[in-house]
């Protein structure tokens, strides 16, 4: 059972990549590799079960966090062309 | 007592499998940038979460369970964060949603 739920979070993220590859803008490809990170907690925690040893749930924890953080950053980068505040002469609110 | 609690977790790590599989359909199918976040959604909340609770099942009460509690948490609070983020930043970026009727006011990009 723990083979085919990561054989199957293994295809999605397949999917993913795909979708990162494809995409026409850039906020596609940010918004597959962010689901990509999410699939990769999921595969970090079913692989811990299916070899008996879930012990690995401190990294899907961090990568939980550092997947949420990276996001926000490259979307704040990819709009902003820095990530202080926004640039001079353009009144824009937050990401 | 611990067969219930096997095919409880099973039908829940099943679920969770198959909503990935068909968000990730939609990730890949879906038309626009605002109508792939559905499925981008779909894993985080209902792929992730039906499988971590999957896992908790088959845990027990241990600490493993509430490392995945935690991670559930978690995913929950920031997957909409990042959605409405993202959205914002299209929209800031002048990408249009593919609407049949336009919105009225409050809708379009702001502050442009």
């Amino acid at each position: 059972m723990f083979g085919a739920a990561s054989i199957a979070v293994l295809v999605v993220m397949g999917m993913a990549l795909a979708r990162a590859l494809l995409g026409p803008t850039v906020f596609d490809r940010i918004l597959a590799v962010n689901s990509f990170g999410t699939l990769t907690v999921a595969l970090i925690a079913v692989l811990g079960f299916l070899t008996g040893r879930p012990d690995f749930l401190d990294l899907a924890l961090v990568y939980a966090l550092i997947n949420f953080i990276g996001t926000i950053a490259v979307a704040k980068y990819v709009v902003f062309a820095h990530l202080g505040g926004p640039l001079e002469g353009e009144e824009w609110e937050d990401v | 007592m611990a067969l219930v609690l096997d095919l409880v977790s099973w039908i829940c790590i099943l679920v969770g499998s198959a909503a990935a599989l068909i968000g990730g359909l939609g990730l890949l199918r879906l038309p626009d940038v605002f109508a792939r976040m559905h499925g981008a959604g779909m894993i985080d909340t209902l792929g992730l979460g039906a499988v971590l609770v999957g896992l908790m099942v088959q845990a027990g009460l241990t600490l493993i369970t509430v490392k995945l509690f935690l991670i559930v948490l978690f995913v929950l609070y920031t997957s909409p964060v990042v959605t409405h983020a993202l959205a914002r930043a299209c929209l800031n970026a002048g990408i249009e949603p593919r609407a049949r009727h336009k919105p009225t006011n409050g809708g379009g990009p702001s502050k442009r």
